[in-house]
């Protein structure tokens, strides 16, 4: 196979039409296409040498591609990024143009890719990018058309490639934003005299056919083609069935005389179904002798091998009785068994049909998080909204968002607030508080206000791409359970097929007469009741289903090794910091007495804290904050570390520290000292507030407790789990913690490297741990844990240490994890115990095996009925999954 | 014993024993793939009731570019998995899909289709 240089298509070789330039040989598809080129041969030579992502390249094996760049100040800059695109391997020549702002980049072909050189830009501290545009194009009835528009659109500046196929009428364009833009690709395109059409990229405008709005989806339409294909092949082998089962049977239905065993008229019922079965075989069971032929050649066997085998063996058979009856020594062997054929068939091909439907069902949450990706962003360009396609974002640009509107890309703040509702990624229905400097998650909805934020994270670095591309790791991942399965596997069919010639021997030789009946019988009720697919799809549904659960809960789980070793937890390990507690401190108590009011005292420290830059002080001042007070500007300010800070604050001198503060400045304490001690026993940090040399009061803060930590640990408590908690803390603080929260067991005064260790003595005590971290400080003890949950930060979604990834900051996650993970695995056994049980006890049965005992025969029809709802449930129940809640409540 | 049953017992175990042999001890044979000019191993993988060929052999460290080319509408063969890598891909009836996988630890690597029925295999050398 060649490719024919003009229009594109495959042409066998050799061709009848072809061309000779220096000894190479250029073939075609028809005389037409071997006319274009003979008249400009240089043309399409030089077409062919453009690679696949379409920069210019040359005879040598050389690349060229110009890139703009955006932000070029200074002649320096120019060195830099010359310098930063020389460390890539194969680069011939890298140049910059300061006043065309332009780099011009020569280099080995498949040294060094053009991201690479992007991203070498981007390292230098530049921008510059490629964005990549499908667009769908109508009117297109010729491969001239294609080369047509590939021509215009590779002239056209700012294009680097452009590749057009006529069978799915689409074409692939990669550009540098900012050079040019989907406007004028479609302008130019449209120039021609095609239309275009939006696949994917930006939203169609208004105007446009209605049929273009609809989501393109090719593999849900190829799926609804299938099932629509195999619900026709199925009533036609349905329809026919019925007439055919009315004449197989003549004595059940007490037919007329002459439709009886024996008769003419009969034998010719006969001829009719012997013909009518063969459109029933090969174009409603079609799929069963291409499966089995293609599966064969490959030395494999399969569901469709089954099949078939089973029918031709019924149609051989029942056709030798029909057209030869001599054959057989007695005239009653001379029987028929057309109607096997039409009902095997007709239900057999009913299943696949349903099964594709529920199919389509468990990957459902999976398509719902591609959905969210948002297709077009509001920016601030050059001082104006415009909006293009999120490809084009590019880092730092300023976005727009309006209310209702969905958020294209991950970002911050930079200048209003509103809510956000985040529950399609987080999980958590009410909707989030933004102000400036917060995080904003791609793909999410904002709800009340508006604001402007900075992209931090585009394309494909952005949380919500990194979620898709981890569920979908996750769901074509293998579950430990799956190996047996797939030892059987392996085995199971051409297994069968020897079951059934076993059983086929057996009957002929010890059965009753007529015992070639029996043998056939039983030999194609064999093959037609076992149910490979049931086997193999068992584990694989129920976890694409349970990982896609997860996902849309805001748990992202790693691996199905994972989830099947969550379930088996029995100690969790949670760390203190951030993961019990909000990880930052915050104002928790304010104590004011001789006469001083609690507001006063947290006015005159919070003012003092303006001028130092120590965390607890911000606890302070957003704790006078919260409260809406005033604060004064502090003067002469002085920190003396290992005491605390004192300032002037409204003319009054405030000292603000520990007990060693107010002892140099021999303030008088008095009940003070017993209740800072009490704060402390608690967890908490207090200071001292003196004014004009009076003690004042207490402010204590402390790295509060999250909302529902305490109801999350009870909740694992009682689904059976130890808890164990572990902190660099000292034991007082963390026990008082612990007390707070309900946990009996604490590690404290942890260093934070000796925290793997810690999960591993529990590991020797013979526990299932998991850790529950922030998968940055934590990240050796998560990898340590069998399980490691990692609390997700803001965007930082993929933490490699962890096996399960919880979005929302909650414990929650962790409860809901296990839940979850404990949800499928049973869905998992009940599905392979279904499979097993099934074809454990159908195939004996199909064999015969109850004959002797009970006199009960499994008809050929009925096994047909139960191998093709067997999956059919298997996916059925796997989809019963998607109603997982969680017994939060 | 009839001269019948004793035809049908021998052609039933050399029948028997055909299918076990074609089916479990014959080996497929593998091909090999070789590293294109620019450092991509490159191969075509049709897809029709089973993957044809089925035994790819290539050489670690260098990029690996399957194109996987689903000539059915058959759903069984919807998906192709490499479980091992972690990797899923969604073959669209008659269409290339292509798969890039980067593998540096010699072995063998098994892919196979949504339910397992169908499979294949790399071969890591």
């Amino acid at each position: 196979m060649t490719h024919d240089p003009v229009c594109g298509m495959e042409v066998k070789t050799p061709s009848k039409y072809y061309f000779d330039i220096d000894g190479k040989l250029y073939e075609f598809c028809s005389e037409s296409c071997q006319d274009k080129f003979a008249v400009d041969p240089m043309k399409y030579i030089e077409k062919t040498m453009i690679s696949e992502a379409g920069y210019r390249k040359t005879n040598y094996g050389i690349e060229k591609i110009s890139l703009p760049v955006i932000g070029l100040h200074c002649i320096t800059c120019v060195n830099t990024i010359e310098q930063e695109i020389k460390k890539l391997p194969g680069i011939k020549i890298a140049k910059v143009n300061y006043t065309t702002e332009m780099v011009h980049v020569e280099f080995k072909s498949g040294k060094v890719t053009t991201v690479e050189i992007i991203n070498a830009i981007k390292n230098a501290g530049y921008k510059t990018g490629q964005a990549t545009l499908e667009l769908g194009i109508r009117g297109m009835y010729c491969g001239s058309c294609v080369s047509k528009i590939e021509e215009a659109l590779s002239k056209a500046s700012g294009v680097l490639s452009a590749s057009v196929d006529l069978g799915t009428e689409m074409a692939i364009i990669k550009y540098i934003p900012g050079v040019m833009d989907v406007k004028n690709i479609k302008k130019e395109i449209e120039k021609l005299g095609f239309q275009t059409y939006d696949t994917s990229g930006i939203k169609p405008e208004p105007g446009d056919d209605k049929k273009d709005e609809e989501e393109i989806d090719e593999n849900q339409a190829a799926r609804e083609r299938e099932y629509k294909t195999l619900m026709k092949k199925f009533l036609f082998a349905a329809v026919l069935s019925l007439p055919v089962i009315f004449f197989s049977y003549p004595t059940i239905w007490n037919l007329p005389e002459q439709f009886q065993r024996g008769t003419e008229t009969l034998r010719l019922i006969w001829i009719a179904m012997s013909i009518l079965s063969l459109p029933v075989m090969f174009w409603s069971g079609s799929q069963f002798y291409k499966g089995a032929w293609a599966a064969f050649k490959n030395r494999s066997a399969n569901m469709h091998t089954l099949i078939a085998t089973g029918i031709t063996a019924a149609w051989v058979y029942s056709a030798v009785a029909t057209y030869f009856p001599g054959v057989f020594p007695e005239e009653r062997l001379a029987d028929q068994f057309f109607d096997v054929i039409f009902v095997v068939v007709a239900l057999v091909v009913l299943g696949m049909a349903l099964e594709i439907r529920a199919k389509g069902k468990s990957s459902e949450a999976i398509k719902k998080l591609i959905g969210l990706q948002p297709k077009t962003a509001r920016v601030l360009r050059n001082n104006t909204e415009i909006d293009i396609p999120v490809e084009e974002v590019v880092l730092d640009d300023i976005i727009v968002v309006r209310p209702g509107e969905k958020i294209s890309v991950d970002g911050v703040i930079t200048d209003g607030s509103s809510a956000v509702d985040e529950s399609m990624i987080t999980g958590e229905a009410i909707p989030v508080e933004k102000g400036i400097d917060d995080e904003v998650i791609g793909g999410t909805i904002n709800k009340t206000g508006s604001f402007k934020f900075k992209a931090t994270k585009v394309g494909k670095d952005t949380a919500l791409s990194q979620i898709i591309k981890m569920v979908e790791q996750a769901q074509s991942s293998k579950a430990p359970i799956q190996k047996i399965v797939d030892k059987v596997a392996g085995y199971f069919v051409p297994a069968v097929i020897i079951i059934a010639i076993f059983t086929f021997i057996t009957w002929y030789v010890f059965g009753p007469d007529p015992n070639l009946i029996y043998a056939l019988i039983t030999f194609i009720t064999v093959l037609v009741i076992a149910c490979p697919c049931a086997l193999g799809l068992a584990t694989p549904i129920s976890l694409m289903v349970g990982v896609g659960k997860g996902a849309e809960n805001g748990i992202l789980i790693r691996s199905g090794d994972a989830l099947e070793t969550a379930q088996k937890l029995d100690t969790i390990v949670l760390d203190k910091t951030g993961t019990i507690t909000e990880g930052k401190p915050s104002l928790t108590d304010v104590i004011a007495i001789n006469g001083f009011t609690t507001e006063e005292i947290l006015s005159y420290s919070a003012s003092v804290e303006k001028a130092s830059e120590h965390p607890l002080g911000e606890a302070i001042i957003n704790g006078a904050k919260d409260k809406s007070l005033t604060l004064s500007e502090p003067k002469d300010f002085n920190a003396s570390p290992g005491y605390g800070v004192e300032s002037t604050v409204d003319d009054r001198k405030v000292f603000l520290g520990n007990l060693k503060m107010m002892k140099r400045n021999s303030i008088e304490l008095a009940e003070l000292e017993e209740r800072s001690k009490q704060l402390a026993d608690e967890g908490k940090t207090p200071m001292f507030v003196a004014i004009d040399g009076v003690a004042g009061g207490i402010i204590a803060v402390a790295d509060v407790i999250k909302q529902d930590s305490k109801e999350a640990i009870a909740k694992l408590k009682k689904i059976g789990l130890e808890v164990v908690m572990i902190t660099g803390d000292n034991s007082r603080t963390a026990n008082a913690i612990a007390k707070q929260v309900g946990i009996d067991r604490v590690f404290s005064e942890v260093l934070p490297e000796d925290k793997a260790f810690n999960v591993q003595k529990l590991h020797n005590e013979g526990k299932v741990v998991a850790m529950v971290g922030d998968g940055i400080n934590d990240a050796p003890a998560l990898a340590q844990a069998d399980i490691g949950f990692a609390i997700g930060t803001g965007t930082d979604v993929a933490i490699e240490a962890s096996d399960i990834t919880l979005i929302k900051g909650s414990l929650k996650g962790v409860v809901l994890a296990v839940q979850l993970s404990k949800a499928t695995m049973k869905n998992i056994r009940q599905n392979l115990f279904g499979a097993f049980f099934y074809n454990g006890l159908g195939l004996p049965i199909a064999a015969g095996l109850l004959f002797p005992f009970f006199g009960i025969l499994l008809s050929p029809m009925l096994a047909g009925a139960a191998m093709a709802f067997s999956s059919v449930t298997v996916v059925t129940n796997a989809n019963r999954l998607r109603n997982f809640k969680s017994t939060w409540k | 014993m009839t001269a019948d049953q004793i035809f049908v017992i021998i052609a039933g175990l050399g029948l028997a024993g055909w299918v076990a042999w074609y089916f479990w001890f014959s080996k497929a044979k593998a091909v090999k793939i070789q590293t294109s000019d620019s450092g991509v191993q490159e191969a075509v993988i049709k897809v029709k009731g089973g993957y044809t060929p089925d035994v790819l052999i290539f050489q670690s460290g260098k990029p690996i570019k399957l194109n996987f080319i689903r000539e059915e509408t058959a759903a069984c063969s919807e998906e192709v998995i490499f479980s091992d890598l972690g990797v899923r891909a969604t073959l669209t009836p008659f269409k290339t899909i292509p798969v890039e996988l980067n593998i540096d630890k010699p072995g063998e690597y098994d892919f196979h289709c949504a339910m397992g029925m169908l499979s294949g295999k790399l071969i890591i050398e």
